[in-house]
Formats: structure tokens, C-alpha cells, sequence
């Protein structure tokens, strides 16, 4: 049973993600995205990684997967010219790709792993606790310092991020509760008589 | 536990935490009103913390299972990277000032920024490296761009970004297969896994990469292309700061990474640096020939400069490491005082870049020309000055380290550099009569452009105990 839903997800995983390469319309390769996401989960489901599944489909499928949509949607982007650009270079990334290939099959023909590296390896889960409970105890408890450092580089990005494009512009009037709250209706109306036949 | 490590981490805390306030505080209340208060305070919050990383008692102290080491090495490279910053702050405040773009967030982003320096400087893994390294860059890029009005800070920023992710992208690679060969991402265990005779072919490839991704970032050749465009675009008081903190951080990464995580394979990655020594120094002193504008200038001699102190590194020696440190303060101290003649020269309140602009300036400002002589000299490394010395030291490393030849090249490349910083000598005492610059008075830029000539001269009689800090610093880097 196990062996046939990891042929099921790994089969609809590549044609996920096949499709969204090859697919002309982007709002397909956006659903096409969906569907490797999905499949990935539920591999990580096979392996006994719950968290990580979920994590996948509320972060990948619930936000990012849809931003795209929202992006692809709202952005007037033309798709067709933008491969046609990218159709000059193939040939030349073909070749450089395949060179880039073969040193690394030759590369990685001599590879082997140090004997010692299995004693060393960082984070295999133990098996007493859930897997929640394994990420959650490296996450903030041993790799404390990381957490903390990527918030900070978090930090960092949004106020580079508002540093760069925010603008407070000067030649636009503004809504000012306060001064609205307290206008005095005596001092803002004033009733005059008009006579017919002559203006102000 | 927990408590322990934090006390380690207590200065890089200490800043992180001031740069969070004065964010809010900034925000809150006056905005960029409160720029010029903010770097002021930010330069004495850190003038501060390197007194007192400077006179902390020695010895080693790990933190987070050795992902953090604070050891004499660390904290020579914190000195640096501290009191450097500073100035580069105190400097900045007026020019930005008058210019309107002076925002809060420069200060806080310079302090966060300098917080990843100090983090790269301790990192004990190679998964501390890329994040102190990315807190780092990532100030760097919003900086660059901080003149977001003119299209040449632009152009720095996002140049400097993308090419900056490209490299970022080959550290990580690297340190994948390091990784996928010793199971681990500490440096303690990595040296352990390359004891054995010879290394294997997948922690070569990942030491490699690691050096490619981080030589990018102390711009050695061929990794230099963005230098001379960033350093160009950026307002001149970020392109101080890339000159001086930054390399000083990334120096003694490479230098830590190389020796702690690295170290049984010395053979292997000396030569590797020794080639990026080699073109650094070359490229560097060659192509600035050409170059009329003082801050593209100034780039391609920062990397021959980091060529020089690669030198140093790559002779894999205690006595090495020691000369490269020496040589890296003395270069960050050169720097500052140049930057500071840099940004006094103006013209109708205007920022002129041009050299030509400075002919004939010793006739107007004599004590500003003479200072300004002392310091081409000694980054010429003309013999009395400080800068022969630290030449001398790297060079005396790589002739004991058995790179002969490296040390004879770099001879030469010294020669051929020294061309384009006497022309600037030569333009102020004996060009035609041109236009005139603004004689303008700065007092900040003033000092400190006199006190860096004068320990460019004094530091010949006596280099203040940098030298005994560097050699214990080394010391304790190779244990």
C-alpha cells in the first residue's frame, strides 16, 4: 500500500512540476506548481514527517502558491516574449549545462564520504519524541543563535525594504482625524442671505 | 547552558538590541530628525564595545555547542571592525547631513550590519558564517542604495545585490558538499574528517566553492568586477564602510574558515590563495592607471590591497595570519584618512570626484596636502611610512611560508602601483594651475584625517601594541 502511494505522489510530483515548466498559460503553471507541492507533502507524510507535510501545504499552497496566482493574475507580464528572449540563449546554455554536467559526473564518480562522517552527521530524529517535537528542540534550543540571527536578517530586509520605496509625499492631502474631531460647527458654517438676482 | 553562551554572545547582543531601540525610538518620534543624534550615539555605543572586547580578559570561550567562538583572534578582528565603523560613522554625519540623506535607519543598519561582521569573525560553523554573512550583506545592499534619487546608487545597490546573491549561491553550494562529506557543518568536526592523509575529492570541491563565494566579498580578482561600480556609485561616506569594516570581517572569516575548519589541508588551499593573491595584486595595480575618478580609484586599489593581505593567508603559517591582521589594521587606518581627504573635496558644495581637480592644491591648503602625501606614501608603501611595514611583514611571511615567487611578484605589483598614487601627489605639489576646490573646514574629517597621517609616521617608532595583539591573535587562531 505504502509502495503504491509513493508511486502515486512521486509520479504526480514530476508531472507537477514537468507541466509547470512546459505549460504555455502561466495561471496552469501556477495550479501545476499546486500539484507538486501537494505530492511533495504527502512523500514527506510517507516518510513520517508530519510537520514538515503540513508546513508545506499551509506555507507553499496556502501563501506563496497563491500570491503567485495573485501576481501572475494582476501583472500584465507577457510569457510568450519572455521565453522567445530566452529561446536565443538555449543552444549556448544547452552546451554549457551539459559541460557543467559531465565534470560533475566526474567529479562526483570519485565521491565517498569520510568514514567518520556517520558518527558526525548533525540531526538524525530520536525516536522517542514526535518529529514537532525534534524540529522545535533544534529550532530554538540548539540552532538558537541561527533563529535569532535570520530574524534579525529579516529585520533587516523590511527596513531595507521600506528605506528604498517609501515615500511620503508633501502634494496630497491627507486625512487628519484629530483636527476633524474637533471642528467647531459655529466656527466651519457660516449662513448668509442671498437675494435673488446677485451672488456673494 | 543557555545563560553561559549568552554572556559569550553579550557585545553582538548589546548591539543588536540598541539597533532594535533606536528603530522604534526613531520611528516614534522625530524621524530622520533624530539622524545626526542617532549616529553619534550608535559611533560611542561602539567605540565603547570595542574598549571593552579590546581589554576583556584572554582566553577562548565557545558558545551554542562551538557554532560561536570568541577567542584573541575574534577579538582583534571586533577591534578593528568596531572602532573602524565608528569613525565611519563619525565621519559621515556631516556630509550626509548637508546633503538630506541622512536617514535614522542609516545608523541602525550600519549597527546591524556590524553585528553580522562580528558574528562572521566568531562564526565556529559554517551555518554561523552565511548567516553573519548575510545579516552583513544585506545592510550593505540597502546602503549602496541609500541615495534611492540618483541613478548611479542605484545601480551600486542592485549590481552589488544581485552579484552579491550569485556568490552567496556558491558559498552555500560549497558548503553543501563540505557538508554532504563530513556530516557536519561545525569547523571542529570538519578538521577531523580531513585528518587522514589525503583530502578527498568532495571536500575539495566544496573548499573551492566556499573560497569563490568568499572572495567575492573581500573583492579579490576575478571575483572583483563590482568593486570599482559600487564603490563608485555609493555615496561616499558607504563607500568608506565598504572599504574598511566589511574586508576587515571577511579577512578573518577566510582566515578562520581556512585554518580552523581547514587547516590539515594547507597545501591545498594555499595555492588557490596564492593565485587570488597573485591577479589581486596585478589586476588591481594595472588597471587603476586608467582610472581619473578618485573613488573608482580607491577600489582598485583595495584590491590590490586585499592581494597583499591574501599574501599573508596563503603562507599557511602563525606568522602568516599575524601579518595579515597587522596588515589589514593599517590598511583600514590608511583608508579612513584618505576617505576623510576624499570627502573634503568639493566645489561649490558639490562633491568632486575628478583628480585633476586636485592640482596644485598643496599651494592652498598645505597641512591638508602633506597629510594627504603621507598617506599616498605609505599606501605606496614608500619605506618610512607604516604601510612599508605592513607590506614588508606579508611579504617576509609568504619568502618564509616557501612562496618565493608570490613575495617577488608582489614586489613588482607594488611598483607598478605606487605610479597612480604619487600622480596624486604629483598633481597636488606640481599640476598646472586649475580650478579651485572649496577650502572648507570640517573639523571631525580634518582630525581625522591628520591623526591617521600621524600614526602613518608614528607608528614606525612604535605601532601602538597592534602588532603584540596581532601575534597573540594568530597564535591563538592556530590551536
Amino acid at each position: 500500500m505504502s509502495v503504491f502511494a509513493f508511486y502515486l505522489f512521486a509520479i504526480c510530483a514530476l508531472a507537477g512540476g514537468l507541466f509547470t515548466v512546459i505549460s504555455r498559460q502561466p495561471v496552469h503553471s501556477v495550479l501545476w506548481l499546486i500539484l507538486a507541492f501537494i505530492s511533495s507533502a504527502g512523500l514527506f507524510v510517507l516518510l513520517g514527517a508530519e510537520f514538515v507535510a503540513m508546513l508545506l501545504v499551509i506555507v507553499y499552497v496556502g501563501a506563496v502558491a497563491v500570491l503567485f496566482l495573485f501576481v501572475v493574475m494582476m501583472l500584465d507580464v507577457d510569457f510568450a516574449a519572455l521565453k522567445a528572449e530566452m529561446a536565443k540563449y538555449l543552444p549556448l546554455a544547452l552546451l554549457v549545462g551539459l559541460i557543467i554536467l559531465m565534470q560533475f559526473v566526474v567529479a562526483y564518480g570519485a565521491w565517498e564520504a569520510n568514514g567518520a562522517a556517520e558518527t558526525l552527521r548533525a540531526a538524525p530524529t530520536p525516536s522517542d519524541i514526535t518529529n514537532t517535537e525534534a524540529i522545535a528542540s533544534l529550532l530554538y534550543d540548539k540552532y538558537f543563535l541561527l533563529f535569532q540571527l535570520a530574524g534579525l536578517i529579516l529585520l533587516v530586509a523590511m527596513i531595507g525594504a521600506i528605506v528604498l520605496t517609501l515615500r511620503h509625499r508633501q502634494d496630497i492631502k491627507r486625512q487628519n482625524v484629530l483636527a476633524q474631531l474637533y471642528r467647531d460647527p459655529a466656527k466651519a458654517m457660516e449662513l448668509r442671505d442671498v437675494k435673488p438676482g446677485q451672488g456673494l | 547552558m543557555i545563560q553561559a553562551d549568552l554572556t559569550v554572545i553579550l557585545p553582538e547582543i548589546v548591539l543588536a538590541l540598541f539597533a532594535l531601540l533606536a528603530l522604534v525610538a526613531a520611528v516614534y518620534t522625530g524621524k530622520d530628525k533624530l539622524g545626526p543624534t542617532l549616529v553619534w550615539v550608535t559611533a560611542a555605543l561602539m567605540l565603547l564595545l570595542g574598549l571593552w572586547i579590546g581589554t576583556a580578559p584572554a582566553g577562548t570561550q565557545e558558545a551554542f555547542g562551538g557554532m560561536f567562538i570568541n577567542d584573541g583572534f575574534a577579538r582583534f578582528a571586533k577591534v578593528v571592525i568596531l572602532l573602524s565603523a565608528a569613525l565611519v560613522l563619525v565621519m559621515s554625519q556631516e556630509y550626509m547631513s548637508r546633503r538630506g540623506i541622512l536617514r535614522f535607519e542609516y545608523p541602525v543598519l550600519v549597527a546591524l550590519g556590524v553585528v553580522g561582521m562580528l558574528v562572521m569573525v566568531s562564526a565556529g560553523d559554517l551555518m554561523t558564517l552565511y548567516m553573519g554573512l548575510e545579516l552583513q550583506s544585506l545592510a550593505l545592499y540597502v546602503v549602496a542604495a541609500l541615495r534611492r534619487d540618483s541613478v548611479k546608487s542605484t545601480e551600486a545597490g542592485l549590481k552589488y545585490f544581485v552579484l552579491g546573491a550569485l556568490s552567496s549561491g556558491l558559498l552555500l553550494y560549497g558548503a553543501s558538499l563540505v557538508y554532504g562529506y563530513a556530516g557536519t557543518t561545525l569547523f571542529s568536526g570538519i578538521i577531523q574528517t580531513a585528518q587522514h592523509g589525503e583530502v578527498s575529492i568532495g571536500l575539495l570541491f566544496g573548499l573551492v566553492f566556499l573560497i569563490s563565494g568568499l572572495a567575492f566579498k573581500v573583492s579579490a580578482v576575478p571575483f572583483h568586477m563590482w568593486t570599482p561600480d559600487v564603490y563608485e556609485g555609493s555615496p561616499t561616506p558607504v563607500t568608506v564602510f565598504f572599504a574598511t569594516a566589511p574586508k576587515m570581517a571577511a579577512m578573518g572569516m577566510l582566515a578562520r574558515l581556512l585554518f580552523d575548519a581547514f587547516g590539515n589541508a594547507i597545501p591545498d588551499w594555499s595555492q588557490v590563495i596564492a593565485v587570488l593573491s597573485l591577479l589581486s595584486m596585478f589586476v588591481g595595480s594595472v588597471a587603476a592607471i586608467g582610472q581619473r575618478d578618485i573613488k573608482r580609484l580607491m577600489a582598485y586599489s583595495s584590491i590590490t590591497h586585499m592581494g597583499f593581505a591574501l599574501m599573508g593567508l596563503a603562507s599557511g603559517t602563525v606568522f602568516g595570519v599575524q601579518s595579515m591582521l597587522i596588515y589589514m589594521a593599517i590598511y583600514v587606518t590608511m583608508n579612513i584618512g584618505t576617505f576623510a581627504f576624499i570627502l573634503m573635496m568639493e566645489k561649490d558644495g558639490k562633491p568632486v570626484t575628478d583628480i585633476n581637480a586636485l592640482n596644485m592644491y598643496s599651494k592652498r591648503e598645505p597641512g591638508k596636502a602633506l597629510a594627504m602625501l603621507v598617506l599616498m606614501f605609505s599606501m605606496a608603501g614608500v619605506p618610512p611610512m607604516l604601510g612599508f611595514f605592513g607590506k614588508f611583514y606579508v611579504l617576509r611571511a609568504a619568502y618564509e611560508g616557501g612562496l618565493a615567487w608570490l613575495a617577488i611578484a608582489g614586489v613588482v605589483a607594488s611598483v607598478i602601483a605606487a605610479f597612480y598614487y604619487l600622480r596624486i601627489v604629483y598633481f597636488m605639489y606640481f599640476g598646472k594651475d586649475g580650478e579651485e576646490l572649496d577650502t572648507h573646514r570640517s573639523p571631525v574629517l580634518w582630525l581625522l584625517l591628520t591623526a591617521s597621517a600621524v600614526v602613518m609616521v608614528a607608528g614606525i617608532v612604535n605601532m601602538f601594541g597592534v602588532d603584540g595583539a596581532a601575534a597573540a591573535a594568530a597564535a591563538t587562531l592556530l590551536n
